[in-house]
């Protein structure tokens, strides 16, 4: 007799359900209830105040802001990050594992030292002579430290993985490494770009650490919008803040599904 | 057609190609057959440049080839996992090579057509490798190939990741194929029966050397070693001589220079009958009958036969003496 | 040719990023001699904001460990209706930016907030800081033994099942050591945000030297304060933990792929 069919499933179902049910008792009270007290916040006064908490002049600005450098920070990534992975992947040279391993770098750092860092070398007092702090370029550098893992980590399994023999195919077929490279490898590795891309902006997006020290924050020029929230938290307008942190979540969300959509797409 | 000269090739101080030197010839479908780690994949990779020799030549089409890089010697190969592009269509699989020659659309739409035809995967156009069988892939990979329209054919190992069946259809589809086409093509392979249904020519490799080249029935009839005999069809030993099987002659009387032996086993193979024997002193030895023979010695497990030697003229090895009679 | 050129602007890229700025931070630390930094960060306000730290990370990473590990159970030998939503969700810490995190504790355990009632003093206190620690760092190690635990399969856990384990024996003997090297490194990754937390916790502590300042609000604070030797003090310190972590994570990596 089949043991496994002398195994009734409710044998394993107790622990199952337990496991869910704990876990998901956990999730609600550290992070759902929360996040949700921030909506409900944020339409406490009705729809109408929400929209002009939202919308005023300064969170707009932000807002465009974070999106803008977000944006190009993403794409150098996707560029970049690509670059990376296929030296790590494809090239051999000394200390090619330690340079691997720190990829991992700003994983590992708290986002203030990584602000500090960035200052000690760009700001004032540089060594080099470069003074770009208080600018955007400052806030694109800390959140290009910030989110460098993201293209590359997501990049790297894919490369590895990828038949040596489609290329070797190509390469019969009479095509150069350039044409390969554009038709055979890249597009293999599309997917795994776009979602590191969106991982990367979506972190952007929310940084704050690195960058509070960073931009001089003068309002309507260098100000992201994880600052701006910061400071209404501090003048006490919670009510902006609040607005301004839906807006964030919502991108966030829609970032989280669209990676999920790319890697339903991808299977 | 292609002269591989005096090829060395060391991967990491294995030494997998150990001076060899072979002549395809043109037209030919010539199979590098061995064991595995006889060189015999490396050989094929060196002559499509996707190796470079230590040492030695290549020659594709009386043309110095060693130094050319795949991308530039014309050379079709098929892969014995496909290769296929898994993220373009059949279509654009098989119009790979012409798309980046930048070809006129029609005329690549034609031959795609034609090619797809003439491996039957007509209709699949639009279909993606996945959504394919290993047999349909392969058969995308050899269009693909011969989209080019390649001087040389290479195809290595192409049936090995088949199921047994899909491999016996596509050995005789390939020698069809070969037949209408007619490109030289090599083929390499490690099962000998494959090997012997579909070359013109054979080069038995073993240890990174070449132990034989010449034409199937050449080789199986003349070995030159009995490495060669053991490899290329089934063998017997016969008080250290290496015999075919099937050249064993059982009668149920004594004759001339024949010995007793007892049956140990019978194993019908359909037409052919494997008959275990031991013989007085102990040897086990195999031989082969077809049905009808069996048939009309009753032959049955503990009876008593009389075994003779093969006749003068039948497969033996030079390295041994001729077959004497049986003391 | 073209191989060179790769490796060089990869390496240049990653040089400007990450290896020159550290470089700098350590060298303006030890500008000024061992002994300054030393002085620095064994301040009062400096060890209070270290042990503050690890108690905090302390706290919040074994909770997470077995919430990590019973998320990663639910959801790779579940099954139950919103499996993907549960999935979803378990990267939201992920993509929340901290200020909101702040906020949204403030809005839920501050005085005027949801539990406010319950006379809890949790913001601008140690359970504040806590929590939003928790929160920045839960998805972590569900997300590394997720992928382990699909990987080894259930039948391991099937025949220990028909040896007579019951549940517990079974998770205790069979799906923790099969898990390990998982687990561990998600506590890894864990420990190193909880450490390196910043955003949420500047909204909910006080900022209250030696009570409620952890390693990273100290080095903020020093900053505002001009005291730019002693911010990076703090900063050194807090890099040779990330680096330890990358160490460990490096090992771990390796003892990963020799186990498989």
């Amino acid at each position: 007799m089949s043991v496994a069919v002398a195994l009734r499933p409710s044998r394993r179902a107790p622990s199952g359900a337990l496991a869910l049910g704990l876990s998901t008792l956990w999730l609600s009270l550290i992070v759902l209830i929360p996040l949700a007290a921030v909506v409900a916040r944020s339409v406490d006064g009705g729809m109408g105040d929400f929209w002009a908490s939202a919308t005023t002049k300064q969170a707009l600005d932000a807002l465009q802001f974070t999106l803008i450098v977000s944006l190009v920070v993403a794409a150098i990534n996707a560029a970049f990050g690509t670059l990376v992975a296929w030296v790590l992947v494809r090239d051999r040279f000394r200390g090619r594992g330690f340079v691997n391993a720190l990829i991992d770098l700003p994983f590992a750092l708290p986002t203030i030292v990584a602000g500090l860092t960035l200052l000690a070398l760009y700001g004032p007092r540089s060594p080099i002579g470069v003074d770009v702090a208080f600018t955007k370029v400052a806030v694109a550098m800390a959140l290009l430290f910030v989110t460098l893992p993201f293209v590359i980590r997501s990049v790297q399994p894919v490369l590895i993985e990828l038949d040596r023999e489609m290329e070797e195919a190509a390469a019969s077929l009479g095509a150069g490494p350039l044409t390969t490279f554009r038709r055979i490898i890249l597009p293999n590795l599309v997917p795994a770009i776009l979602s590191g891309a969106a991982l990367a902006f979506s972190r952007a997006v929310g940084e704050f650490g690195s960058i509070i020290l960073l931009s001089g924050n003068i309002p309507f020029d260098t100000q992201v919008s994880s600052v701006y929230a910061f400071k209404q938290i501090e003048s006490d307008n919670i009510d902006g803040a609040a607005a301004v942190s839906v807006v964030l979540l919502v991108v966030a969300l829609a970032v989280l599904l669209g990676i999920r959509g790319l890697e339903r797409w991808r299977a | 057609m292609i002269k591989v000269n005096s090829v060395t090739k060391r991967f990491n101080g294995f030494v997998a190609l150990d001076d060899v030197s072979i002549d395809v010839p043109d037209g030919s479908l010539t199979a590098l057959l061995g064991p595995s780690g006889s060189g015999k994949s490396t050989l094929l990779r060196v002559i499509a440049g996707l190796e470079r020799p230590d040492a030695g030549s290549v020659e594709v089409g009386g043309e110095e080839a060693t130094h050319l890089p795949a991308q530039k010697r014309d050379v079709g190969f098929v892969f014995q996992h496909y290769a296929a592009f898994k993220h373009m269509t059949v279509r654009d699989n098989v119009a790979f090579g012409l798309a980046i020659r930048k070809r006129p659309k029609d005329q690549i739409r034609r031959k795609v057509d034609e090619l797809l035809e003439l491996v039957g995967l007509a209709g699949f156009h639009s279909r993606y490798p996945a959504q394919l069988s290993g047999g349909q892939r392969q058969r995308m990979a050899l269009a693909r190939a011969l989209a080019i329209e390649p001087r040389v054919l290479l195809l290595d190992e192409p049936f090995g990741a088949l199921d047994a069946n899909v491999r016996a259809d596509l050995r005789a589809w390939l020698r069809r194929l070969h037949d209408e086409v007619h490109v030289t093509t090599v083929l390499v392979t490690h099962d000998q029966e494959e090997a012997m249904e579909v070359a013109s020519n054979l080069v038995v490799l073993r240890d990174g050397r070449v132990e034989q080249a010449g034409a199937p029935r050449d080789i199986y009839e003349h070995p030159s070693n009995d490495f060669v005999m053991g490899f290329i069809g089934p063998v017997s030993s016969l008080d250290g001589r290496l015999v075919r099987p099937h050249d064993l002659v059982l009668r149920d009387e004594p004759g001339e220079g024949a010995e007793e032996a007892m049956v140990e086993r019978v194993v019908h193979l359909g037409f052919e009958v494997r008959v275990e024997l031991v013989r007085s002193g102990g040897e086990h030895v195999v031989a082969q009958l077809t049905r009808t023979e069996a048939d009309e010695l009753e032959l049955r497990e503990g009876s008593i036969v009389w075994l003779r030697p093969p006749v003068s003229g039948a497969p033996r090895t030079p390295d041994r003496p001729p077959a004497a009679p049986l003391s | 040719m073209a191989r060179l050129t790769l490796r060089f602007v990869a390496l240049a890229y990653l040089g400007v990023l990450l290896v020159v700025p550290v470089g700098v931070v350590f060298y303006r630390t030890f500008e000024h001699g061992l002994g300054s930094v030393y002085d620095s960060i064994t301040t009062p306000a400096a060890k209070g904001a270290f042990w503050l730290t690890v108690e905090v990370a302390a706290i919040a990473v074994p909770l997470n460990a077995v919430f990590g590990v019973l998320a990663a159970i639910a959801l790779v030998r579940g099954r139950f209706p919103g499996k993907r939503l549960f999935d979803a969700l378990l990267d939201l810490p992920f993509a929340v930016s901290p200020v909101v995190v702040g906020l949204a504790l403030l809005l839920v355990w501050g005085v005027d907030g949801w539990f406010g009632g319950l006379g809890l003093q949790v913001i601008f206190s140690l359970p504040g800081i806590v929590l939003a620690t928790i929160f920045v760092s839960l998805p972590f190690v569900a997300r590394e033994v997720a992928p382990v635990l699909r990987e080894i399969g259930d039948e391991q856990e099937q025949a220990a099942a028909t040896l007579g384990a019951n549940g517990w024996q079974t998770f205790r003997r069979v799906t923790l050591p099969a898990i390990r090297w998982g687990l561990v490194y998600g506590v890894v990754l864990a420990t190193a945000r909880a450490i390196g937390e910043f955003g949420a916790v500047s909204v909910v502590s006080g900022k209250i030297s030696g009570e409620t300042e952890t390693l990273t609000l100290l080095v903020e604070k020093r900053f505002q304060n001009f005291d730019l030797a002693g911010a990076y003090a703090a900063s050194a310190l807090l890099a040779v933990i990330a680096l330890a972590t990358l160490i460990a994570m490096t090992v771990l990596n390796k003892r990963r792929e020799d186990t498989t």
